[in-house]
């Protein structure tokens, strides 16, 4: 009997019982139902929440791949630097190593499955106790997770935080599609405000700097917007390649912004995500970084400033360095937790990038501001929605009363019917 | 029970649960979220309100009748606004430290929505001695809420409870610690509180479904 076959009478034993609909998500998971409906003219489509979940997490593959060997090559880079050598990144000759993806798999897997693990077994007992199928939305969270925290943050905070999040941050407001804020930055709040030792400073970005500090052999690796809040900008040793294709320190998967790009653009393509959002999200830190730029090259911040250094970076690098990239192609553009309206996802994106890069800069304390932006238009998605579509329902209501207005008299209801 | 009638129980014991002030009429939010991160804090605020409502209670019932009802706003916070400083200057007194915790706080007891509310709820229109029982049901039932709160907040947000360190010594890495344990930092900030607020209407209403609202 075929694993199909096997699991579709499972399905058939437990229908009506309480644990339906645990099996149901194991069955329609791995294969399409087996159940067709008999009456009544369907569109077929094949874009459901299943495959929608799935062509994130492809394009969030490559970024988790890099993400492994980045782990490795930057313990080893920061061993180097400790001793004296600094390292120059060569794709084959110390880059893609086998050494440097052991590290990320004892490191990064982990994350991973501590994320899915405690996070799918949240989802299930929800499910169970609430008599609900199991709700795809976890997938594409379980896989971000990992993604957006430092290497070295201990399991058991991650699993707490992760339940954390998909309780309060999904499951009280009715589950998948119904949450206000996006799960995957809900549990990175948790931790950063739960945990600030463990998700800032210059120690958590490098696997196994925490347990050595204060050794002899010692390791660090600060983050380049680290460097900056402290003004130490000569002490930034990394290039604009760099920067761009992802050899630097920061959280596990934000790294690198070509592969981010490509992700993007492979969502923008198979028409998941909102390229208003990103496009918009992009002008507005751009918008931000061009009036600090101008603030800087005006004189009115001078070098003893403490907001000198992130103020004079150059505007575009913001959007290669830390998780901006990352924030605004798979997170902001999350399709529940975002605008709707098309007009509303400009100004919803917009916002996002602007506040994204001012947080950076006037708040040090929080060396990334991204997943506080994000979180705070989340918030005020529905109200940009709702002004827009205000907006709309006034300018049609204007129309027809000029309508109705120039056209008094015999043509007049030929004209209603036209415009409105 | 001979000294208190079933009705006059019920004064007491409503409050507690299935008619708390601050789970179902969603009132004093304020200060539940603002003092709560420690315990000890939340035993005194408990106890003051305590003080303040029930003795308000007594003063305003045996005024009812005289008071008019054009000025009883007023006198009602000229009698909770005495009571109040009473209990800030023996605070003072007494417990000096604890007041400097508690701040303004103690203050602001004149503008928590439950004092106010049980005076023009209850005691303008009841005697004496229900409206001192009703303030002791009213007042418990937030205290109870608070100390709650205020027990799971100092736990997990300094690993403490009134002080003791229960779980250990962060810094000597005795006790949880030395396991890795870490104190949630996230339980001392207010929005922790409401987040635990709000689990424990949840759980409330999870166990009492004819508490959930219609919509």
């Amino acid at each position: 009997m075929s694993l199909k076959s096997t699991l579709h009478d499972l399905k058939e034993k437990y229908k009506g019982k309480k644990m339906a609909p645990a099996f149901n998500a194991i069955h329609t998971f791995l294969y399409t139902p087996n159940e067709t409906t008999h009456s009544g003219g369907h569109v077929k489509g094949a874009d459901d929440l299943k495959r929608t979940m799935n062509t994130v997490i492809m394009a969030l593959v490559p970024v988790l791949l890099f993400s492994m060997f980045n782990a490795g090559y930057q313990h080893y880079a920061a061993v180097d630097a400790a001793n004296g050598i600094i390292r120059k990144v060569s794709l084959f000759e110390n880059f893609l190593t086998g050494e440097n993806f052991w590290i990320g798999v004892i490191k990064v897997l982990p994350l991973l499955i501590v994320s899915y693990g405690v996070g799918l077994i949240v989802e299930f007992i929800f499910a169970v106790i609430k008599g609900h199928e199991v709700e795809e939305g976890y997938l594409v969270t379980g896989m971000l997770v990992p993604l957006i925290v430092p290497i070295d943050t201990p399991l058991w905070m991650l699993a707490i935080a992760v339940v954390f999040g998909v309780v309060i941050g999904k499951e009280v407001f009715g589950g998948t599609g119904m949450n206000i804020l996006n799960p995957a930055l809900t549990i990175r709040a948790f931790l950063f405000f739960a945990y600030p030792t463990w998700m800032s400073g210059d120690k958590v970005w490098v696997y196994d700097a925490v347990n050595m500090a204060g050794k002899p052999d010692a390791i660090s690796g600060e983050t380049i917007l680290g460097y900056l809040a402290q003004g130490k900008v000569s002490e930034i040793t990394y290039s604009v390649s760099d920067m761009f294709f992802g050899f630097i320190p920061g959280s596990v998967g934000e790294t690198s912004t070509f592969l981010i790009l490509l992700g993007g653009l492979f969502l923008i393509f198979s028409k998941i995500a909102s390229w208003r959002i990103m496009v918009s999200a992009v002008i507005g830190a751009l918008v931000m970084g061009v009036i600090f730029n101008g603030v800087v090259d005006a004189g009115w911040i001078t070098e003893t400033s403490k907001f000198y250094g992130l103020m004079s970076f150059t505007f575009w690098k913001h959007l290669i360095v830390g998780g901006l990239a990352f924030g605004i192609v798979y997170m902001a553009t999350d399709p529940v937790t975002g605008s709707q309206t098309n007009k509303g996802k400009w100004f919803y994106g917009f916002f996002i990038g602007f506040i994204s890069v001012m947080i950076r800069v006037f708040n040090p304390a929080y060396p990334e501001g991204v997943f506080l932006a994000i979180l705070l238009m989340n918030v005020f998605a529905p109200t940009i929605d709702h002004y827009v579509i205000r907006g709309n329902v006034n300018k049609r209501l204007k129309r027809l009363k000029n309508a109705t207005a120039v056209a008094t008299g015999n043509k007049s209801e030929k004209l209603k019917a036209e415009t409105v | 029970m001979g000294l208190l009638s079933k009705k006059d129980k019920g004064l007491i014991l409503d409050p507690l649960a299935d008619n708390n002030p601050i789970t179902i009429q969603v009132l004093g939010i304020c200060s539940a979220l603002a003092i709560t991160a420690e315990l000890k804090a939340s035993i005194v605020m408990a106890l003051s309100v305590l003080f303040v409502l029930a003795m308000g209670n007594v003063v305003i019932s045996l005024m009812r009748n005289i008071i008019p009802s054009k000025i009883r706003i007023i006198v009602q916070l000229v009698v909770v606004a005495a009571l109040v400083i009473i209990v800030d200057q023996v605070l003072k007194a007494f417990a000096y430290e604890l007041s400097k915790t508690l701040s303004v706080f103690v203050g602001l007891i004149i503008t928590n929505c439950i004092i106010m509310g049980r005076f023009e709820a209850f005691a303008l229109a009841n005697g004496p001695w229900k409206s001192f029982l009703d303030g002791i049901g009213n007042a418990a039932g937030y205290g109870l809420i608070l100390v709650i709160i205020g027990f799971f907040r100092e736990l997990l947000g300094s690993g403490t409870l009134l002080g003791f360190k229960v779980l250990g010594d962060p810094i000597a890495k005795t006790g949880l610690y030395a396991l890795g344990y870490e104190n949630n930092g996230f339980m001392l900030l207010s929005p922790m509180a409401l987040i635990v607020v709000g689990i424990i209407i949840w759980v409330q209403r999870s166990r009492n479904p004819a508490l959930v609202e219609e919509n």
